[in-house]
């Protein structure tokens, strides 16, 4: 009996033993990826204190005489240094202006199309729907010709929505906004119970009164995910910005960092890097602070763009 | 429950009770949005913008069919949604469509009603024609006058536009000469010196006299000559005829040829049928490069999504464990590539990997002693791209797996246990197929995705290091939308050509469209959550 036990004692021991190792391995495989994951990070944060600020005399990643310099050249706070004409805050605040207000203005459109989609029955419903999906499948790289001239052509007639404009570029995005975002939305509206609905025609409220009293407060945290992800999408791209826009006052932070960073770019990798961090810091913590949020919203269907 | 039931065919319909005001205010709003759609087409017609006129005329036209119909009050919620979605989506992809099937490209930019004129312009100095010394003039409103000489010693007045005439310094309006018979001055008009005129940008595309008549131009600084139209356009026979030499030029596919192949430039646009989707396929000055970009097409997503798969499944199934130490810790920094924008990240890379003084270089140097030129050699190229996108890409994986490992129910795994089954027959039999299940359409969706991944491509590299000898810039890391890029806008010397690029798009557009469909079909995307209505 005592011999029992004592195998049994034995047992439990090794095992927790072998989870104890198999921990203390997996914590070391962490270790590995994690060294992989944000080296690339800390390197460019050791580059931006770096005030040589090439690519070839950064020699280890702590910097030597580590100063601020490369963040005042960044903002032309540096005498000894010009920033050609380009202007770094005017980048952030144009490209905080155009996601800002795109972002809110598609989730108006997608909201307001994906309750329909889900709580109204029209002909061709379906067709809209998987339609949607296929025409975002299309390369539009090409589509650029043709919203160029679209965009060049509103501006003859409206120069306000013409090239080189904010309000434009805002347009072009708009024109994305009946996409995937529209299922992702349009799946969380589907698991709202119609009764809601109901209770409210009864009351004799209208379909707007539903939507607007009843239904909207429940989105908040599908808003807030697809919110999200819309601004970074459209504060990430640089393809459409680079296009439409030509005058540096004008560029979205991409926009600049790209065509600073086109020639000679081992010479400019320290203000580079402070332009870079700057720029993904923001993104980067609202994603580590609404992770959970954010990768609910991931597994439903959308891919980073 | 009976009183809701007379509710429910309303229901159906969508509509609900419409106030009078807010009837109202819907047809004040569509009046207000017509007069504007009405203004914008007219101003659009009048700048010569035909294409755009009637893009928005069917979207005016739409809205009003959508705010006045009492059946399309479901669009009534996504009106301005479609508006947009057919301005900037669907009319682009026409465009492209049709361009696809067009010749337009540099030397072929112009519509024909724009290059015939610009061909008819062409000159040429007919024999017997006159010649004539000349003297500019210009006025404040930056009209000229030119003062000619004939080889004789006659004297003219001419300017753009009217008849030239005989004059004589001293006439009315006209000043006194100088030493040469000049006139110093001609009413409203100030005289240019020689120099003044030399450099004169405009001069030498002005007509003077009267078009039919007689025109003179200016040939060089010393000559002003009766020049004549070389080219005239018959329309009957589509044909452009040299007055010179009476020689023939037929249209060739937006080129005026003639029998001898010469040519006559400007070129125009004009429909080619299917000659851009011939070339892509046969052409043999781009079969070497295509056949490179599309077998690299094809291995570049593959490889991706195999590998950042890989890595995210492991990582999400090592750290599965609910009571694992630093968890939180370990997966925020492991999501931190997924949270920096792309362009960033890859210009990061482009730096770290810089061949000559990139960090990565010091240390493998430092490390063996060797290290590959990654944006110089072919292969390393490749490697090195699919190593950026197995960092940019393997936190996605690592959410979307460890999301759906939580819903594989634990009772399996302790069945499987209990009937003796090894870690790896788990994996193999129930974690794998299980998770497939449910992660198999966002492979896809990712594959789609990198299939086209234009950004890294491009942002890298530019799709270096370039192929040699190739006909049109193509470089071995180049995919074909990064390809397309670079023959619709960055001709290199070697012209652009949107009509090649466009009918690419559209070979890329079938292929992954195929694929897109494929996931719908052995996925449920299609059923919905509450059909129950």
């Amino acid at each position: 009996m005592s011999n029992l036990t004592r195998t049994f004692g034995a047992l439990r021991s090794s095992q927790k033993f072998q989870k104890r190792f198999s921990i203390a391995m997996r914590l070391v495989i962490a270790v590995f990826l994690i060294a992989f994951s944000i080296f690339p990070v800390l390197w460019i944060v050791s580059a931006s204190f770096d005030p040589s600020q090439s690519l070839a005399t950064q020699e280890s990643i702590i910097p030597r005489n580590a100063s601020l310099q490369n963040y005042l050249r960044l903002f032309d706070k540096d005498p000894n240094y010009k920033f050609g004409d380009l202007v770094f805050q005017k980048w952030i605040l144009n490209s905080v202006k155009v996601s800002g207000i795109s972002t809110l203005l598609s989730l108006t459109i997608t909201t307001m199309a994906a309750y329909a989609f889900s709580r109204m029955r029209f002909k061709g419903r379906v067709t809209m729907l998987k339609g949607i999906l296929l025409i975002q499948v299309f390369p539009n790289l090409l589509a650029l010709v043709a919203i160029y001239v679209i965009i060049f052509q509103f501006g003859e007639i409206i120069p306000a929505l013409g090239l080189n404009t904010h309000a434009g570029l805002i347009m072009v995005y708009l024109g994305g906004s009946m996409g995937m975002n529209i299922w992702l939305m349009k799946g969380f509206l589907d698991t709202i119970p119609r009764d809601i609905d109901e209770s409210g025609m009864v009351d004799g409220a209208s379909h707007f009164q539903i939507f607007w009293h009843l239904i909207l407060p429940l989105l908040r945290p599908i808003l807030v995910v697809i919110g999200i992800l819309s601004f970074i999408g459209t504060y990430g791209d640089f393809v459409l910005a680079r296009i439409l826009l030509n005058d540096v006052n004008q560029y979205t932070l991409m926009v600049g960092l790209q065509i600073f960073t086109a020639g000679q770019f081992d010479q400019k990798w320290g203000v580079f890097a402070a332009g870079a961090l700057i720029g993904a810091l923001p993104i980067m913590l609202i994603y580590l602070a609404l992770q959970d949020q954010i990768v609910g919203g991931l597994t439903q269907g959308a891919v980073k763009g | 429950m009976s009183q809701a039931l007379p509710e429910k065919p309303k229901k159906r319909s969508g509509m609900t009770e419409e106030s009078f005001l807010s009837r109202l205010m819907r047809i004040i709003l569509l009046i207000v949005f017509d007069a504007g759609a009405v203004w914008f087409i007219q101003n659009a017609l009048s700048k010569g913008f035909d294409q755009l006129a009637i893009v928005i005329g069917v979207i005016a036209v739409m809205f009003n069919l959508i705010f006045l119909l009492p059946q399309a009050y479901p669009l009534r919620w996504m009106a301005f949604g479609l508006g947009f979605l057919i301005l900037f989506t669907i009319y682009p992809i026409i465009f492209t469509v049709y361009v696809a099937f067009t010749n337009y490209g540099d030397g072929h930019l112009l519509t024909k009603e724009q290059a015939i004129p610009l061909i008819e312009k062409q000159v040429y100095l007919p024999e017997g024609g006159r010649s004539y010394s000349w003297t500019a003039y210009r006025n404040e409103a930056g009209e000229y006058a030119l003062w000619l000489i004939s080889p004789e010693g006659e004297t003219f007045l001419a300017k753009p536009g009217e008849e030239i005439l005989p004059a004589k310094p001293g006439d009315p309006g006209i000043g006194e000469a100088d030493s040469k018979g000049i006139p110093l001055s001609i009413e409203g008009y100030q005289r240019l010196n020689t120099l003044l005129a030399a450099a004169d940008k405009n001069l030498p595309n002005i007509k003077f006299g009267l078009e039919g008549d007689q025109v003179i131009q200016i040939r060089n600084p010393s000559e002003a000559a009766e020049l004549q139209s070389r080219f005239k356009y018959d329309e009957a026979t589509d044909t452009v005829v040299d007055q010179s030499n009476g020689e023939i030029y037929y249209n060739v596919d937006g080129t005026f040829t003639s029998r001898t192949g010469k040519t006559i430039s400007p070129g125009f646009r004009t429909v080619v049928g299917l000659k851009n989707f011939r070339d892509f396929l046969t052409s043999p000055a781009l079969r070497g490069p295509l056949v490179q970009i599309v077998t690299w097409n094809f291995i570049f997503p593959t490889v991706s999504v195999v590998s950042t798969f890989a890595l995210g499944l492991a990582i999400a199934i090592m750290f599965n464990d609910p009571d694992f130490p630093f968890k939180k810790l370990i997966r925020s920094l492991l999501i931190i590539p997924y949270t920096i924008p792309g362009l960033i990240s890859i210009i990061i890379w482009r730096g770290l990997l810089n061949s000559e003084f990139g960090i990565v270089n010091k240390i493998l140097n430092d490390l063996i002693g060797t290290a590959p030129r990654w944006t110089t050699e072919p292969f390393w190229a490749q490697v090195a791209i699919l190593l950026v996108n197995l960092w940019l890409g393997y936190p996605y994986m690592m959410l979307v797996s460890s999301g759906a490992l939580q819903s594989i129910p634990s009772d399996i795994y302790e069945a499987a246990m209990i009937d003796g089954a090894t870690p790896w027959q788990r994996f193999r039999r129930i974690t794998l197929p299980l998770l497939l299940i449910a992660v198999g359409p966002l492979l896809i969706a990712s594959y789609v995705f990198n299939f086209n991944n234009f950004n890294l491509i491009y942002l890298f590299i530019a799709g270096g290091p370039p192929i040699p000898n190739a006909a049109t810039q193509a470089g071995y890391t180049d995919i074909l939308i990064s390809y397309v890029y670079k023959l619709a806008f960055e001709s290199g010397g070697r012209g652009v050509q949107y009509g090649l690029a466009s009918a690419i798009s559209i070979v890329v557009f079938f292929i992954v469209g195929a694929i897109t469909l494929f996931q719908y079909r052995f996925t449920n995307m299609w059923e919905e959550a509450s059909e129950n209505v």
